[in-house]
This record gives C-alpha cells, structure tokens and sequence, in this order.
C-alpha cells in the first residue's frame, strides 16, 4: 500500500540527494577527521564545506555552528552550558507549550534551586509578551522560548523576545528544529538571538545530527567533555555522514525554500479547507496568521485521536495526535492544554505536517478518505445525537 | 504504536452492535468526554430473560470501541444473573488480552454493564462511579472501584491501578491513598509481610536535617505538585518548623492547609524526620519570586 507520509513534524524522509552524498563516507571515506594523515584529512575539509552550507542557511558564521547528536542535545547543551556560565544567575524564563527537550531541562532545574518561570499561551497558542517582560530581572540568566510549536505550528514573535533579552543582558535561546528549512535565519542580522537548536532529521537530513548555533561573544560551558572536537566546544568523533548530508539539506533548503514553502502552503491550505468544510464540529488549533506554512492541527469534536489515526493507518495515511491515548499518558497535550482547548477537542486533535515530497494527489487521496472516517466515528460516539 | 491483538483490531474496525436500543430494558451510561472515553450500553431482554439483543455506543480509542463491542456478544444470550458475573477479565481475554496501559478500557465495559444491570433492577440511572467515597478527583474513581480492580486482576502498584481504572493517572496526588487501599487489599488475602518503612536516619545534624528536607521537596513533593500546575520553595528551617512558600496554582489553590499537611508535611516525616511541622511562609507567597540579597 501506498504510504501518504503527513507526518513530517515528527520526521522527514532523507532526500535523495542527501543520501547520495552521505553513501561515500561509510566504506570510502571512513577516515577519522582528526587524523594527521591525508585520508583523514579529505574528510575534515568536506566537513568545513558541509559547515558552510548549515551557516549559509542559518546566515551566520561557519565558526558559529556546532555540531551535536540532536536536537535534544542541542537544547540541553544551550541551557546547561549558559547555566553554567553564569553561575550567579538564578532564574530561567520558558514557555508553557516547549517541546520536553526544553521543558523538562528546566522543571529539573527547579531541583537545583533554580527558580524557572513557564510563559503561558492564550487559546490561539500566542505567548503572553507582557508576561515575558514583566518576568526579565537582573536574576535571569536565559530566556528559552521555541521558534515555533511543533504541534500546532504558531510561530513566536522571536524577534521581539530577542530585543527584549538583548536589551535587559539576558542570552536568549531559540529551539528552532521545526523551522530552519521553512523560513529565513539571516541569524548575522538578529543580533539579540544568541543560541539556536537546530535537527538534521526535520530537513531531510538523516536522524543523529543536528546544530547549536552559538553566536561569537556567547559564553558557553561545554556540555560534552573529552576531547577537541568543534573547537574544544562539543567533545566526540563528528558523525560524519550526518554533517556532510545536513550540509547537502540546507543547501537544498537555501535553493528551493520559497518555491517550495509556496506549494507546501497551498497543499496545506487545501487539505485543511476541505476538511473544514466536508466535516462538521472542526476546528483549527493555533494562530492561522501566524503558523508554518506545513502544519495544520484540527480538532473532531466528540470522537478520539488514536481511533482516528489507527483508520487513517488503514488507508496508508499517517499523521499524529494530541489525544491522551496516543501518548500513553492519560491526558491530552501539554501545549492544547496550555492553550486552554477544551478536553472534548483535545482528545480528537490530529495533527497534519506536510512536506517537498507530499503531492496534489495525496491530498485529494486524503480529502476523499477522511470525511467518512470521522462520520464513521462519530456514528459510534454517545455524544453525537442522531439526525 | 500500540500492540493490539488481530481481534481487537477486527472489532475496531467491524464493531457490530452499534446503536441504542430504543425501548431499552438496562440503559448504562459511563466515563465523559473528559476523561477521554465513555461508553453508553443498552440491552433488552426476551420473554425468558435472557438478553436478546444488547447495543452500544463509544467514545474512545480503538481499545475502547473494541471492548464495547465484544461485550455485546459476551453477553448476548446470557441472563441477568450470568451477566452480572461477568468480570473486566473476561472481556480482555475474550478480545486475547488488551497492552496493559489499555485495560481501563475493559473495566469501563464491565462497569457500564453493572450500571445496565442495575438501571434494569432498580430503574436507577445513578452514575457508577459516584458510590462509595472518591479518591482520584482527576477522572472521579472512588474507593469502591478502586478496592475492586485490585482484588479482581490481583494488582500490586500504584501504576497497574492506573492502567486498569485511571486512578492516579491525573495529578497524581491520590497516589498514596491508592497504595493504601492495595495494601489494605492484598493484606486482607494473604497476610504478606508489610511493605518496609525506609530507613529513618536517626541523629541528624542541622545540615544533614535540612539537606534531607531539601531533597525530599526535590524528589517527592515538587513532582506532585508539579502535576497540578504547582511548586513549592523551601524558604527555612527552624528546629523542627519547616517553612515553605507556594507558587503558581499551589499560590492561588484553597487547599494549600490540605496540601502542607497532607502532602508536605506527610512526606516530610515519612523521609526525614517524625518531629517535623510545617508551616507556610505568607509573607513571601504573596510576592513570589523575591530575590533577597
């Protein structure tokens, strides 16, 4: 069967042309970057190009990136590393809706005698910006708040947030995973964002790489110790195939992005305008004026997400949910909770993430198989009354 | 992805029985949109009274509209008596047996047939879950309920307790009364040795006394509290008065009196020391993160 992938705020297909490049370096090109010989040393100069590629997309310096085995290490290495460089600070300024990677950084921060102050959101997923600035003291060490909410989309006004930081001395960190490769960095422009999370495996890229970008003048306390790797900065032998194929992504992101986040917007809008109208009780989650142009969450009201996914499996058609029983826990999302998304949308919340390689055709694919499952749903559901 | 058996797929997808009998004889009605899934069972019986036909309706995931639907054939043909026998096990292994986490699901189908039943002999429509005294207010499961999941599936923890009625699952703050009732429970059938207290330190300096009170806050009042939006700073320790402030909802909640004593003060004695009182720093609640000095 064919699979129709909308699933890609989770994970991206590796492109073809990344997997090109990267196939060399298991069986070739195996030499060790740090080695003193020339066979080592081809692999360490194709690294530098593939770091040039990253900071072109990012618009930053080649020296500003590191590379790290996630985006989870990314964000653990902002936060602990700018913790540990200003020991005197004890304050840490987050948001409601973070993805864990951050948000559970910071909760156990509170276990060390940090106070960690968590932004809230209102029903559109929109931080409270008054908040945010009342909160900023002479006790705060960083601000880290994401580019934009990997389950909804809605992007954070992050250039105000980084004025405000950069204004009060405050470093501000960025987990921008879900939106390097969909909008433009030119990060040598925006002075006030000071550390940024990127993840190979959200561009196309394959899974185990991913990029703290740390502008020049940010002090950091390495996080990964044991060696001198990216500058003494992050200690381990570099995944080469990761950063020689992260590097072929961005500069297939750099090339195609505004063509392609034309069309994948215009895929997006349709899929989520038919659905709209073919189905009744939806509803968008998040802030439509102000979203990624590739996500799109929709509530059914009075039936389940996991039930939903598990039809739309059988049709080859995947996508994710904010339902409680898709997490394994026992309650719905922690961002449309926090956006206050009443429990009967919550449970019946997919999330649609579309990317280069989905078609007009799979979404029509898509358009004809979901409105039956949902009234097949809501057949069964006690809280539909009969026509 | 969940691991469900081929027949609890088979029932998702080809649910049969779904409706509502009309002029129904046993109407039960359980769960809510809140909680994430509820089942609404009706059946009616022929002149023999056994059940002749017997329908449902879920919202739910696919465990859910699984076990709805095969709990209509279990008990189809069946009288009232042999209903009222049926157990959350036999539905589970009637389906070749549900992931762990999803056996809620099961007890929410025999739940919704004892209601049924008992809507047939008393004509009462009183919800299932209101008997008896409520222990997890997260998803409304009280004492009774809970007291029965474990003797009928012999659970032992916290978490399986969870997985099979919900309990705990929410802010996690009846947890402690669920481990009471499993003790209480399993006690009662087969006089097992205590669960052993920790070890309590005995001579503790001021330092060692209020580095035990700190990590204690860490490691197993905060996370509780955390669970509801909460959060607690340690503010001092005098002798055996510990001071503490409450932020976020804690800042805000009426039950803070319930919480110092019930959560902080219970923990504090249980892991540091039996002497201990707390109590709460008004002062400093009232304008939360003050930095001093």
């Amino acid at each position: 069967m064919k699979v129709v992938y909308f699933d890609n705020n989770a994970t991206t297909r590796v492109a073809d042309e990344v997997f090109e490049q990267i196939r060399p370096y298991f069986c070739e090109l195996y030499g060790n970057p740090s080695s003193m010989h020339s066979f080592g040393g081809q692999v360490s100069r194709k690294m530098r190009r593939a770091r040039e590629k990253v900071a072109q997309l990012l618009g930053c310096e080649a020296s500003e990136i590191i590379f790290t085995g996630c985006g989870t290490e990314s964000n653990n290495t902002a936060i602990s590393g700018t913790l540990a460089a200003y020991p005197n600070k004890r304050k840490v300024i987050t948001s409601r809706v973070e993805h864990p990677a951050v948000l559970q950084v910071c909760r156990e921060l509170e276990n060390h005698g940090y106070t960690v102050v968590e932004i809230g959101v209102d029903k559109k997923g929109r931080l409270d910006m008054n908040r945010l600035e009342e909160q900023i003291d002479d006790d705060t060490a960083l601000i880290t708040i994401m580019y934009a909410n990997n389950e909804t989309g809605t992007i954070f006004p992050v250039d105000k947030i980084a004025q405000l930081a950069e204004s009060k001395g405050v470093v501000f960190h960025t987990d921008a995973v879900q939106v390097v490769g969909k909008i433009p960095m030119n990060l040598s422009q925006r002075p006030g964002i000071a550390l940024l999370s990127i993840s190979g495996h959200k561009l196309h890229a394959p899974k185990g790489i991913g990029v703290l970008f740390v502008r020049k003048g940010t002090r950091l306390r390495p996080y990964m110790l044991g060696g001198h790797q990216e500058a003494g900065r992050r200690a381990g032998t570099e995944n080469v195939p990761g950063i020689i194929g992260l590097g072929k992504a961005c500069e297939l992101a750099d090339e195609n992005m505004a063509a392609e986040n034309s069309r994948v917007r215009s895929l997006r809008d349709k899929l989520e305008k038919e659905i709209l109208e073919k189905c009744p009780d939806c509803m968008v989650n998040g802030d439509v004026e102000n979203r990624l142009p590739n996500t799109s969450n929709i509530s059914f009201e009075f039936i389940e997400g996991e039930a939903i996914l598990l039809m739309l499996d059988r049709f080859g058609i995947c996508a994710s949910s904010g339902s409680a029983c898709t997490s394994g826990s026992l309650e719905p999302s922690h961002v449309l909770r926090a956006m206050g998304v009443p429990f009967t949308a919550a449970h019946g919340s997919i999330r649609f993430s579309l990317s280069r390689y989905n078609t007009e055709e799979e979404i029509d694919y898509a358009i004809e198989k979901i409105p039956p499952i949902i009234s097949r749903l809501r057949e069964l559901s006690p809280f539909v009354k009969p026509k | 992805m969940w691991e469900y058996t081929d027949k609890v797929k088979e029932h998702f997808f080809n649910p049969r029985n779904v409706g509502e009998i009309k002029d129904a004889d046993g109407v039960g009605e359980v769960g809510s949109l809140a909680c994430g899934d509820a089942l609404k069972l009706t059946f009616k019986l022929d002149e023999k009274g056994r059940i002749a036909d017997a329908k449902f309706k879920t919202f739910g995931c696919a465990s859910a509209i699984a076990t709805s639907s095969v709990l209509t054939e279990i008990i189809n043909g069946m009288t009232i008596d042999e209903a009222a026998r049926v157990t959350n096990r036999d539905i589970a292994d009637y389906l070749g047996g549900l992931p762990e986490q999803k056996m809620h699901c099961s007890v929410m189908g025999r739940e919704a047939l004892e209601a049924a039943i008992d809507n047939y002999r008393t004509g009462g429509t009183k919800k299932h879950e209101l008997e008896g005294k409520v222990v997890c207010t997260c998803f409304g499961v009280t004492e009774n309920e809970i007291e029965r999941v474990v003797r009928e599936n012999d659970l032992s923890t916290v978490e399986d307790v969870t997985n099979y009625c919900k309990a705990g699952g929410g802010c996690g703050g009846c947890k402690d009364e669920i481990e009471k009732i499993i003790e209480r429970v399993q006690g009662e059938k087969s006089k097992a040795p205590a669960v052993s207290r920790p070890a309590k330190h005995h001579k503790l300096t001021n330092i060692q006394k209020i580095q035990l009170v700190q990590q204690t806050i860490n490691e197993q009042i905060r996370p509780a509290l955390r669970a509801d939006g909460g959060n607690i700073e340690l503010i001092d320790v005098e002798g055996n008065k510990v001071i503490v402030a409450f932020r976020g909802m804690c800042a805000q909640c009426r039950l803070t009196e319930f919480t110092i004593k019930e959560v902080v003060e219970a923990r504090l004695r249980e892991f540091v020391s039996d002497e201990l009182y707390v109590e709460e720093d008004k002062d400093s609640a009232a304008e939360p993160h003050v930095h001093r000095g």
